[in-house]
C-alpha cells in the first residue's frame, strides 16, 4: 500500500479515537513529548499502561470475588487505574473509573462488578485500537514515510 | 539554595560558568507516571532517578547522603505503605534531608490535602497529569 494511503488510514483512525472519546488531549500531549531523542516515547508509555492495567484488572477481579470484599483495596486499585488512564489520555477508561470509585465508596458490590465489566470492555477496545494505530505507524515508517502532524 | 546539595561535577553555561548538575528523585508507584515525569524532567536536562515507593526513596537518600546530590524530590501523594505526605514528613523531620525541596503530585485537587502538604513544608503541589509548563515553572523557581 502506498505511503499516502497508510498515512490517510492513520489520520482516519486517530481522528476517530478522539471523536469517539477513546482519547483526550492528554494523548496529544504525549505525542508532543515524542521527539528524535525519544522516538518511541508514546509506544513505551502506552505499553506500560497496558501492563499496569492488566495487572490492576486481574487484581480487581480477585478482590471483588473474595468472600468478604475489601472495598478499600478495590478502591485503591481503581484509583491507580484512573490515574494511569488519565496520564495517557484514555478518556473512556478514566470515566468508567470515576463511577467505579463511587461504587467502591458505597460498598455497592453489584455496581462494582458492573463497572469492572465495563472498564474491561473499554480497556480491551482501546488496546486493540491503539495496537492498530501503532502497527500503522510502523508500516508508514517502514515504507519511508513520516507520521502526519495533527 | 544550599550548595552542599549540589554535585561537585558540573557542566558549563554559555557564558563559561560552571553549572551544577541538578538531580531529581521522582517517587511514584505508577510506572506510567514515573515514565512521564522522568521524561519531562530529562527534557529540561535534569538527571532523574525514579523509585516506586517512599521506603525506597528513603533508602536511596540514605545512600546518597554522603554525595549530597539530590536537588529535589518529586513524589506522588497516594502510594501504598507510605504516602507522599508521610515521605514529606520523614524528609522534613531529618536533619540531613530537610533542606531538599519536596514537591507533591496528585491526580486529585483536594484543597485540604494541598494545604496540609504546604504547611508540612512542601515546595509545591502539582495536579497530575503533569504538563511541560508545570515542570519548567517549578524548575525555574527552584533552580534559576
Amino acid at each position: 500500500m502506498a505511503v499516502f494511503q497508510l498515512q490517510q488510514q492513520w489520520v482516519d483512525l486517530i481522528s476517530a479515537l478522539f471523536r469517539e472519546e477513546f482519547l483526550d488531549s492528554q494523548f496529544t500531549q504525549l505525542q508532543q513529548l515524542q521527539d528524535e531523542s525519544n522516538p518511541d516515547f508514546v509506544v513505551e508509555v502506552v505499553t506500560l499502561f497496558f501492563e499496569d492495567s492488566e495487572r490492576l484488572l486481574n487484581d480487581l477481579c480477585s478482590t471483588l470475588h473474595q468472600r468478604v470484599v475489601d472495598f478499600k483495596k478495590a478502591d485503591a486499585h481503581v484509583h491507580q487505574l484512573k490515574g494511569s488512564s488519565a496520564s495517557i489520555g484514555a478518556q473512556r477508561v478514566k470515566n468508567v473509573c470515576v463511577s467505579f470509585r463511587n461504587c467502591c465508596e458505597e460498598g455497592n458490590l453489584e455496581g462494582c462488578l458492573a463497572c469492572l465489566q465495563q472498564v474491561k470492555h473499554e480497556y480491551t477496545l482501546l488496546k486493540s485500537k491503539l495496537e492498530a494505530l501503532f502497527a500503522l505507524e510502523q508500516q508508514i515508517v517502514a515504507a519511508g514515510g513520516s507520521l502526519p502532524t495533527m | 539554595m544550599c550548595c552542599s546539595r549540589l554535585l561537585s561535577s558540573a557542566s558549563m553555561s554559555a557564558a563559561g560558568e560552571e553549572l551544577p548538575e541538578t538531580h531529581v528523585l521522582a517517587v511514584d508507584d505508577s510506572s506510567v507516571d514515573r515514565a512521564l515525569v522522568a521524561h519531562l524532567l530529562r527534557r529540561s536536562k535534569y538527571r532523574v532517578t525514579t523509585v516506586d515507593s517512599g521506603r525506597k526513596a528513603l533508602e536511596l537518600l540514605g545512600v546518597m547522603l554522603q554525595e549530597r546530590n539530590v536537588s529535589m524530590i518529586i513524589t506522588d501523594f497516594w502510594m501504598p505503605e507510605m504516602t507522599g505526605f508521610e515521605l514529606l514528613k520523614e524528609i522534613k523531620g531529618s536533619t540531613e534531608l530537610k533542606e531538599i525541596p519536596v514537591v507533591i503530585m496528585s491526580s486529585e485537587n483536594v484543597p485540604n490535602r494541598i494545604s496540609r502538604c504546604l504547611e508540612e513544608g512542601a515546595e509545591d503541589f502539582l495536579i497530575k497529569p503533569l504538563q511541560p509548563s508545570d515542570v519548567s515553572r517549578l524548575c525555574n523557581r527552584l533552580f534559576r
